[in-house]
């Protein structure tokens, strides 16, 4: 599997989004898969960063980036203005990860999400053995400074999604340079889901987050 | 650098008063050259006090247009135009009525952001252009640039709106507001009635003293003078903002000081619609450009108006650059500025020839 700007996960989204089609990506750094997608698939593509320095370099790259809070941000775009939303390496980070997706789901026909996955054996080794929070490959922060402020697993998700109503299009699991498919709640490092509000269920209107 | 200073002048214009202005003058100035395809002109716009000189020797936005700066005049056409009931060469209170033979002063219409990109786009017809690249400026600028994108959404392929806001709160007015009293408060006002006699220099000096404050920030007021003094008994500060006050009574109208303040403040483009309806399938690319230190155009005006584009699912890409030095930030802090500016405008570059 190739990577893109040497990452797995921007590869994997990069296949699943179609030609010519509208992509919201949520904190989306220096707008390298906006790049991309607008190269090789011709996107009309728009983003979210927060990180002054990461939207200066993403807007003269090209993409065009809106500087700003992603969680606030999902809010002022109108119901189904995208095809995709994207939300690459940070539902772990974001303060009402619920509020989000939803979002994403009023926003954009469908929801791609990659999240690193905290049921990888070498997470659970590390609790095990150590009795601290788990420092891996995958979650290489101190307890303190991390800015992983929820820990979800493949299973995890899937529950999520099942109790939203909202249907699982795809999920493509990896490890390393490898696609998993056995056991992925325990081999995956990374999990990619993509997922629509399901069929003739609307998203929940966004309440009072939490 | 290819340049043209130019003038070209118009049987009429429409003003929205309903008035007419018959003829109107505009100068303007050209660096680069248009492409075969007419498709790399860009329209730079000035602020308040600036004029057609933009670029080269002393132009005041040289630190941004210019071979391989932001606005790249080796692969683009810049033109920069005085705006109308300007002193700089374009048709204003100044300038002679020919019914009358004098000045008009205060029996000039008065005239709108609306009026002077009006004007702009008859020089635009005029020089050929279908479509600009981009148009773009900073504080006024920024206000016509929008004007630009809404009026004549077809004829501009993106728009560089910076510092700027959608319409005047009142501490923003309030500050015009001096500036004009103390031109008025001159012993040599004389209703406006001044030319060829005694200008109210005064006054003109102490509005534009005002002006520089609100220009700048705190941080850097400190940091270029802190409590320097001068002389035993003038601070530094002090001694800059006379200088620059009195030098500005050089180069411009007490009267064009009037009329171009109260169009900036009368602009209100939410009187036109809800700010989000009147970017309904907008097709411009836009590139909005805030700084944390500006406090006259604060970034919550910038951002009211990239949430109503954002609103209506429009194509804009918006930063609040980290900047020292209040609203002169765009003209004096321009190193993250080219980097944004010079990306986006390739790209929308890109783009249009894609689509042609």
């Amino acid at each position: 599997m190739p990577s893109v700007h040497g990452r797995r996960d921007f590869a994997i989204i990069g296949e699943l989004i179609e030609p010519k089609t509208r992509v919201l990506d949520l904190g989306c750094g220096e707008g390298e898969l906006l790049a991309w997608l607008k190269e090789h698939k011709q996107v009309d593509g728009r983003g979210v960063e927060m990180e002054g320095a990461r939207v200066q370099k993403a807007i003269a790259r090209g993409a065009s980036v809106y500087q700003g809070d992603l969680e606030s941000a999902v809010e002022d775009y109108p119901d189904q203005a995208f095809d995709y939303v994207v939300l690459s390496q940070t539902l772990q980070e974001t303060r009402y990860p619920l509020a989000v997706l939803r979002g994403m789901l009023r926003v954009g026909k469908r929801a791609i999400v990659a999240f690193p996955n905290f049921g990888h054996y070498s997470v659970r080794l590390a609790w095990l053995l150590s009795g601290r929070a788990p420092r891996t490959d995958r979650f290489p922060y101190d307890w303190y400074d991390s800015p992983n402020i929820h820990f979800l697993s493949v299973l995890d998700f899937e529950a999520l999604a099942e109790t939203q109503g909202w249907k699982v299009e795809r999920r493509i699991c990896v490890a390393g340079e490898r696609q998993v498919t056995w056991l992925p709640n325990l081999m995956a490092e990374i999990a990619v889901f993509e997922v629509s509000a399901g069929a003739g269920l609307k998203p929940r209107p966004i309440g009072h987050p939490g | 650098m290819v340049t043209e200073v130019a003038s070209c002048t118009f049987d009429r214009l429409e003003l929205d008063s309903g008035v007419t202005i018959a003829p109107v003058e505009v100068a303007y100035e050209t660096y680069g050259e248009l492409n075969a395809a007419r498709s790399n002109a860009v329209l730079i716009v000035h602020a308040f006090s600036g004029d057609a000189h933009a670029a080269g020797e002393g132009g005041w936005w040289s630190s941004m247009i210019g071979p391989g700066k932001a606005f790249d005049t080796d692969k683009y056409f810049v033109i920069c135009s005085n705006v109308l009931g300007g002193c700089r060469g374009t048709t204003g209170p100044g300038s002679v009525n020919p019914e009358t033979g004098c000045p008009w002063a205060l029996s000039f219409p008065q005239v709108t952001i609306a009026d002077m990109v009006r004007l702009q786009k008859m020089l635009i017809d005029h020089l050929g252009i279908g479509r600009l690249l981009t148009v773009s400026g900073g504080s006024m600028g920024g206000m016509q640039a929008l004007e630009w994108a809404v009026t004549y959404p077809d004829r501009v392929a993106s728009a560089i709106p910076i510092a700027t806001t959608a319409r005047h709160s009142a501490q923003q007015i309030a500050f015009n507001e001096v500036g004009r009293q103390a031109i008025m408060a001159d012993p040599d006002w004389n209703n406006g009635n001044y030319y060829g006699g005694r200008l109210p220099g005064r006054g003109l000096a102490v509005a534009r003293m005002v002006g520089h404050i609100t220009y700048m920030s705190d941080e850097s007021m400190r940091e270029k003078f802190g409590r320097k003094l001068r002389t035993p008994d003038q601070f530094e500060v002090e001694s800059y903002l006379k200088y620059r006050g009195y030098k500005f009574v050089d180069r411009f109208d007490a009267n064009s000081y009037i009329y171009i303040t109260r169009a900036m403040d009368t602009f209100d483009l939410t009187q036109r619609g809800a700010l989000p309806t009147l970017f309904e399938a907008n097709e411009a690319r836009f590139l909005l450009i805030s700084f944390t230190s500006d406090w006259l155009y604060p970034p919550y005006q910038s951002l009211e108006i990239v949430k109503a584009l954002r609103g209506r699912n429009c194509d804009v890409a918006y930063c609040n650059l980290d900047a020292r030095y209040g609203h002169d930030s765009f003209l004096v802090e321009v190193e993250q500025q080219t980097e944004v500016v010079r990306g986006f405008l390739a790209s929308t570059f890109r783009e249009a020839a894609a689509n042609v």
